[in-house]
């Protein structure tokens, strides 16, 4: 990161959460370049899932600053910054549970259009975003499952779904909150794979408790421990940390 | 989507069945269907909100009785609207109680779930306070007397004549809702009922979306308060009192809610059971009591989810392995 020209897509700046007198993100700073998967890893309650929604607009920060590609967008509301080319998965699976695989992944695509203040005219007559949609469906095959209703899925095809659903407005930098949470170690390589298949200057910013999908997604590790980041590094490093080690096991 | 080719078909045909036969019927049967249909068009109008945007409004009647009581005014004072202005008097019902939406719905889209409901219902009732206070404009708790119909070419005083009237409102109200419904925008209501927060990430300014949809909901309100104001011929307090917005959400409920179609039939069996029940006997208020607690417990998702509970249960005891796909999935 010497005289890179290129803008940073997601830059914290001294981010800071307070729930009274709880700290639950404290002065949290990283960069995430363009294309560039990094990881964050903690224990539970080590403030996470928090950062992730101070990244994504969903809880006002108590201080610090987000910039996304470039712009100050700590004050923006969670749509705008969807609209500057960020998208983000949940951690508790949040699809559209009573409609079907394809009409959660027509609402996906059409949040960035203009077309979705139209109503008078119904929306199966757009051809263009329902050939978008059975191309996104077919690449993560799941075209055969298009008119089940969410709800019937497995938890496995709802993680991968959140996912293809995180990619449909076709974002530049994707947060990933534990995409394989509650996976089988099978349908956990599965997601290791699919996630390798991304397109590679797509960034990511990813959560994760296991281990495996850390190390084979990404290059950088931060780690949060009581809302600050405790150590940031290649992962190797991370890897062999003592600290980290006394985290995790407890030898502290 | 064969299925929602032979919805629509029904409907076609149930509609085509009301037309023929209804104005061939007495006329209590026909000023009943009249008043169902009128109302029908607020039941609707609840049904976009809670239905497919998940808001529970308990304040509707406002909208509904802002236009009655514009209607009844204008008539009475300035024998405006009697004639071919009647066309400008329905503009003007639809705009105010638009307005009307767009002031209350800044203070009510804020809030979600039950406190949408308890905030709209604190709006209903201060409309009903106005309509029942302010004696010089509204008549206090007389309410106002329309003293005709409007006549321009056709005769709206011919009971025939003005049931097609408000049919042809009906439908049309209908058609609207339909396409809105099945709109870019209608569908992204339904993904804001299933999970707004989801939405928002999507890139959906969800309180916009719900702010709009609670304009165009008020607006049918409007319209639905200038056909009431004629059908029944008098504008009082009551129409704009609690009982009626619960009225129009138990319609919406009992016929299914998110279908639009199913308001209408809640609408016509309410009218229906009122009438006929309170000529037998004096405690018909227990027995639609008893109807809306019965759907409620047995079948919430109202008339229109019969047939789907019945493809479900012969799914069930066709094939036994798919017990799965009938229980409730928790996630």
């Amino acid at each position: 990161m010497t005289a890179d020209s290129r803008e940073p897509a997601l830059e914290l700046r001294g981010l800071s959460k307070s729930f009274g007198g709880l700290r639950a993100v404290h002065r949290v700073t990283l960069t995430v370049m363009p294309g560039e998967r990094k990881a964050i890893i903690g224990p539970n309650g080590a403030g996470k899932t928090t950062l992730f929604n101070l990244i994504t607009g969903i809880l006002p920060s108590t201080s610090g600053q987000v910039m996304l590609f470039g712009r100050d967008v700590t004050k923006w509301p969670s749509h705008r910054r969807t609209a500057l080319g960020m998208a983000r998965t949940f951690q508790i699976t949040s699809l559209f549970p009573k409609l079907t695989v394809l009409d959660n992944v027509l609402l996906a695509i059409q949040g960035l259009r203009r077309s979705k203040f139209v109503m008078w005219r119904f929306l199966s007559s757009y051809r263009e975003l329902y050939d978008k949609a059975y191309g996104l469906l077919e690449r993560a095959q799941f075209l055969d499952r298009k008119d089940t209703e969410v709800r019937y899925l497995s938890h496995g095809e709802q993680r991968q779904l959140e996912i293809v659903i995180g990619l449909a407005s076709e974002p530049r930098i994707l947060l990933l909150d534990e995409p394989a949470a509650g996976l089988s170690s099978g349908e956990s390589s599965d997601m290791i794979r699919f996630l390798a298949h991304l397109d590679r200057s797509l960034a990511i910013l990813l959560i994760e408790h296991d281990m495996d999908v850390v190390f084979d997604v990404t290059d950088h590790i931060s780690v949060l421990h009581f809302g600050e980041v405790l150590e940031a590094g290649p992962r190797e490093q991370i890897r062999h940390s003592e600290k980290v080690q006394q985290i995790y096991l407890g030898t502290a | 989507m064969t299925g929602q080719a032979t919805k629509v078909l029904a409907v076609i045909v149930a509609l085509t069945a009301i037309a023929v036969i209804v104005p061939n019927t007495n006329s209590f049967v026909i000023l009943l269907t009249t008043r169902a249909l009128a109302f029908s068009i607020l039941v609707m109008s609840v049904d976009v909100l809670l239905g497919y945007t998940g808001l529970p409004s308990l304040g509707q009647a406002a909208y509904l009785g802002v236009g009655a009581y514009l209607t009844a005014i204008l008539a009475t004072r300035y024998q405006f609207g009697l004639g071919y202005d009647f066309w400008l008097v329905v503009v003007f019902g639809i705009l105010i109680a638009a307005v009307l939406a767009a002031v209350f719905g800044l203070l009510a889209i804020r809030a979600s779930g039950v406190y949408f409901l308890m905030i709209t219902l604190a709006l209903g009732q201060c409309a009903w306070g106005l309509a029942y206070r302010w004696n010089s404009l509204t008549g206090g708790d007389n309410g106002i007397n329309l003293r005709g119909r409007p006549k321009f070419g056709i005769d709206l005083a011919n009971e025939v004549t003005f049931f097609f009237l408000v049919f042809g409102f009906f439908v049309v109200s209908l058609l609207l809702m339909y396409t809105l419904v099945r709109s870019p925008f209608g569908r992204s209501l339904t993904g804001i009922r299933e999970r707004e927060l989801r939405m928002k990430i999507l890139g959906y300014n969800t309180w916009l979306h719900k702010y709009v949809a609670f304009i165009i909901a008020g607006g049918f309100g409007g319209l639905a308060g200038v056909l009431w104001a004629h059908t029944a011929g008098i504008v009082s307090p009551e129409n704009v009192v609690l009982t009626t917005s619960v009225d129009a959400l138990l319609m919406a409920v009992l016929g299914g809610a998110g279908t639009l179609v199913g308001g209408v039939i809640g609408a016509l069996i309410v009218f229906g059971l009122r009438e006929y029940l309170s000529t037998l006997v004096p405690w018909w208020q227990y027995v639609l009591g008893s109807v809306y607690v019965l759907t409620i417990l047995f079948l919430p998702t109202g008339l229109m989810g019969i047939p789907e509970r019945i493809r479900q249960r012969q799914t069930l005891s066709g094939k036994r392995e798919d017990v799965k796909e009938i229980a409730p999935v928790t996630s």
